[in-house]
C-alpha cells in the first residue's frame, strides 16, 4: 500500500506567550484510501498537527512526507503548489471567499493550478457540485447559502484538484446532526468510491467511530 | 498567463463589490490629479504670462554707453601720490559721447555668436510732442520694427497698426496710447515734434501701443531708426543701445560681463535688471508645485487607507487563498493590482476632469489694461503635467498599496483560520 502522508519525529513548540512543547515526537503515517480521524481533548495539539500536515505551519522539527516526497523545508512557493495540487481542506467555519458564486469558489484552485482551461474546470467543478447535490446552488453567491450547503461547497472545493488527501479541521463542528451526518456520509462515500484518502480532525465521538481509523491525541503525544 | 488572469479577476470581484470603497478610493485620486492639472496648467500659466510680460519684452542684455564718472582720476595717475590717501570733492561724470562707438561692428560681431538669437540696435532720445502751444515731453525711440517683433514681441503691444505699417512709413510714428488720448490723436493724424535743439517734424501716425505702464504709455513714441537718426542730424552710425536676445537666458550674465569687459561699454543682463520680478517667479513656483505635492500625498494617504481596511476585511478570504494553494506573492499581487486599478482609472478620470476644468478657466474672460493681446485667463497646456499627473497618480497607488499588500502576504492563515 502506498503511503501517502507521513509524520517523522515532528516537534513544535509555541514560544509565546511562554515556551510550550505542543507535540511530542509525532511519528505516524497514513495510506492511500484511509480515512483516519484524529481526536483528544482540546489543546491537545490535534489542530496544530493538522495545520503542519498541511505545509501552512512551517516552525516545526522533524520531517514531513508527502507522496513519499520530502515536504520540509520547501520554499514557500513551492509549498502553496503542493497545497493547491496535492492537498483539499475543509474547515469548521466553511470559509468561502463570500462575494464570489458557489461555482467560482469551486473552480478557483483549479484556475490556480491552470493545468486545464476554464471550460474543462467549469465542467469538473459542475461535476463534484452534482456529486455532492448542490449543483443547483451554482450560480448563488456563496454567503446567501446555509451552513451545511456551504460545508458540501467547501468539500467541492477540496475536490477540484483530485488532491491525494482531504484533510478536515472539525468539518462538522459546526453543523448539526443531520448536515454532519450528510458530511459523514459523502467523505465516506469518497473514500470508498474514489479511494481519496482523508485525515479529519474531530471532537465528535459517533463520527469517529465510524472511521477507518482512530489517531488518539494527549498532551501532545499519540497514545498508542 | 491564466495566473494574471485569476488573479485580476479576484481584483475585480472585490473591487466591484465594494463598489462604494473602491469609488472613494478612486474619487480620491481623481480630485488629487485633477486639482494638480488644473492648478499647475492655470499657475504655469499665469507664471508664463508674467514672463512674457517681462521677460520677452526685455533684452536679454542691454549695452549701452553711460554716463559716469572715470573710475581712475587724474590723482591716481600721477605718481608722487602713489602712497598718500587722496580726497577728490565734486566729481564730475567724464565727457563721453551717448552713442555706442563703432556700434555696427559690434552689431555684427554679437549677431554672429551662435549662442545669441539677435543683437538690434536702439536709438533713444528726448523729444517734446507739440499739440498747439503745449509742448509735451517724451522719448522717442529709433528701431527696426520687424527685428522687434521677431525677437521681443514688439507687434502684442501695438493696438493700432502693425509693426509693417511702421516700417513702410519713413515719417511715420507710433505712439503710446496715453499720450494719443492726451493729444486726442487718431491713427493717419500728423503729430509735430521737436527736438532740443529746436528742430520741429511732422510725422504721420501708424498706430498706437500700450505697455500696460502708464508712466511709459504717457511719454514714449517709436518710429524707424532711420528715421530718428535723421531728425537728429546724426548718421546711419548713431546708436545709443543694442539689446541682445540669446537662445538661453542662464548665459546672459557672463555675457554681460564679456561685453563690458571687451567694449568698454555698460551691460545689464536681464537677472540683474528684473531681480525682484525672478524672485517673484520663484516664490509662485515654489507655492505651485508644493500645493501640488501636498494634493497628490493626500490622495495617496486616502489610497492607502482604503487598501488597509480593505485587506482588514478580506482576513478570511486571504487565508483561504493561501489554504487553497495561493501564495503569499499572489496575494501581495491581488492587492497591488487593485491598488494600480484605482492608481489608472482615478488617474486618467483626474486627468481628464484636470483637462476640463483647464479648458474652462481658459475660456473665463480676463481683460486687463496691461496686456492688450490676453483676452482669457492664461493657462499652460504642456504634456509633461499630463505625464507627471499620471505617473504620480501610479506611484502614489503604488507606494500606498504596497505596504498594506505586502501584510497581507505575508499574513499567517493559521492565525486567522484558529483565530474564529
Amino acid at each position: 500500500m502506498k503511503t501517502v502522508l507521513e509524520a517523522k519525529h515532528i516537534d513544535k513548540y509555541f514560544k509565546k506567550p511562554v515556551l510550550f512543547h505542543v507535540l511530542k515526537d509525532i511519528t505516524f503515517g497514513i495510506d492511500q484510501g484511509e480515512f483516519v480521524s484524529v481526536m483528544g481533548k482540546s489543546g491537545c495539539g490535534k489542530s496544530t498537527l493538522l495545520y503542519i500536515l498541511s505545509t501552512m505551519d512551517t516552525d516545526y522539527e522533524g520531517e514531513l512526507y508527502l507522496n513519499e516526497a520530502l515536504v520540509t523545508g520547501q520554499p514557500d512557493d513551492k509549498l502553496s503548489y503542493i497545497r493547491n495540487k496535492h492537498i483539499g481542506f475543509v474547515f469548521q467555519f466553511h470559509y468561502l471567499l463570500s462575494e464570489f458564486t458557489v461555482l467560482e469558489n469551486v473552480m478557483l484552485p483549479a484556475k490556480k493550478l491552470g493545468e486545464k482551461t476554464f471550460e474543462e474546470i467549469e465542467h469538473d467543478a459542475m461535476n463534484k457540485l452534482k456529486i455532492l447535490e448542490i449543483d443547483k446552488l451554482a450560480r448563488k453567491r456563496a454567503s446567501r447559502i446555509s451552513g451545511g450547503e456551504k460545508q458540501r461547497v467547501a468539500i467541492a472545493r477540496a475536490l477540484i484538484n483530485s488532491p491525494s488527501i482531504i484533510m478536515g479541521d472539525e468539518p462538522t463542528g459546526n453543523l448539526d446532526s443531520y448536515n454532519s451526518d450528510n458530511v459523514f456520509n459523502i467523505f465516506k462515500q469518497l473514500c470508498m468510491e474514489e479511494g481519496l484518502t482523508l485525515l479529519v480532525v474531530t471532537h465528535d465521538m459517533d463520527f469517529a467511530e465510524r472511521t477507518d481509523r482512530i489517531i488518539n491525541m494527549s498532551d501532545g503525544r499519540i497514545l498508542q | 498567463m491564466i495566473s494574471w488572469k485569476v488573479i485580476l479577476n479576484i481584483a475585480k470581484t472585490h473591487l466591484l463589490t465594494k463598489f462604494k470603497q473602491t469609488a472613494t478610493a478612486t474619487l480620491g485620486v481623481t480630485f488629487g490629479i485633477g486639482a494638480y492639472i488644473t492648478l499647475v496648467c492655470f499657475m504655469t500659466g499665469l507664471n508664463k504670462m508674467l514672463d512674457d510680460l517681462i521677460l520677452d519684452q526685455t533684452p536679454h542684455i542691454h549695452i549701452y554707453s553711460e554716463i559716469e564718472p572715470s573710475k581712475q582720476q587724474p590723482v591716481d595717475l600721477y605718481d608722487e601720490f602713489n602712497n598718500t590717501f587722496n580726497v577728490v570733492h565734486s566729481i564730475k561724470p567724464k565727457q563721453i559721447q551717448r552713442k555706442i562707438h563703432n556700434a555696427l561692428p559690434i552689431l555684427n560681431y554679437l549677431n554672429e555668436k551662435d549662442n545669441v538669437r539677435g543683437a538690434i540696435p536702439q536709438l533713444n532720445t528726448q523729444i517734446f510732442y507739440i499739440a498747439g502751444t503745449i509742448e509735451l515731453g517724451g522719448n522717442l525711440t529709433g528701431i527696426n520694427p520687424i527685428e522687434e517683433s521677431r525677437l521681443f514681441n514688439f507687434q502684442n503691444y501695438i493696438i493700432e497698426g502693425t509693426p509693417q505699417d511702421l516700417y513702410r512709413n519713413d515719417n511715420g510714428i507710433l505712439l503710446g496710447r496715453g499720450l494719443a488720448q492726451n493729444m486726442s490723436l487718431k491713427v493717419g493724424d500728423r503729430v509735430q515734434i521737436s527736438t532740443i535743439e529746436g528742430n520741429i517734424f511732422p510725422l504721420k501716425i501708424v498706430g498706437f501701443f500700450q505697455s500696460g505702464i502708464a508712466d511709459i504709455d504717457n511719454i514714449q513714441s517709436f518710429a524707424n531708426l532711420k528715421t530718428v537718426q535723421r531728425i537728429m542730424g546724426e548718421p546711419e552710425t548713431y546708436v545709443t543701445d543694442i539689446n541682445v536676445k540669446l537662445h538661453d537666458m542662464s548665459e546672459a550674465f557672463n555675457m554681460s560681463k564679456q561685453v563690458e569687459k571687451q567694449f568698454g561699454l555698460k551691460a545689464v543682463d536681464v537677472e540683474t535688471a528684473n531681480a525682484q520680478f525672478q524672485t517673484g517667479t520663484t516664490i509662485r513656483n515654489m507655492i505651485t508645485y508644493s500645493v501640488s505635492i501636498t494634493l497628490l500625498i493626500v490622495a495617496g494617504f486616502g489610497i492607502y487607507n482604503i487598501l488597509n481596511m480593505l485587506i482588514y476585511e478580506k482576513m478570511n478570504d486571504i487565508a483561504i487563498l493561501k489554504a487553497t494553494g495561493f501564495s503569499g506573492r499572489d496575494v501581495q499581487r491581488i492587492f497591488m493590482s487593485q491598488a494600480l486599478i484605482i492608481g489608472v482609472v482615478g488617474g486618467i478620470l483626474g486627468l481628464l476632469i484636470g483637462l476640463s476644468l483647464a479648458n474652462l478657466i481658459n475660456n473665463l474672460p480676463f481683460e486687463t489694461e496691461a496686456l492688450p493681446t490676453v483676452k482669457t485667463f492664461p493657462v499652460n497646456f504642456n504634456p509633461w503635467f499630463f505625464i507627471i499627473g499620471i505617473t504620480f497618480a501610479l506611484i502614489s497607488t503604488f507606494v500606498a498599496g504596497y505596504l498594506p499588500s505586502r501584510r497581507a502576504k505575508r499574513m499567517d492563515p493559521v492565525k486567522i483560520i484558529r483565530g474564529q
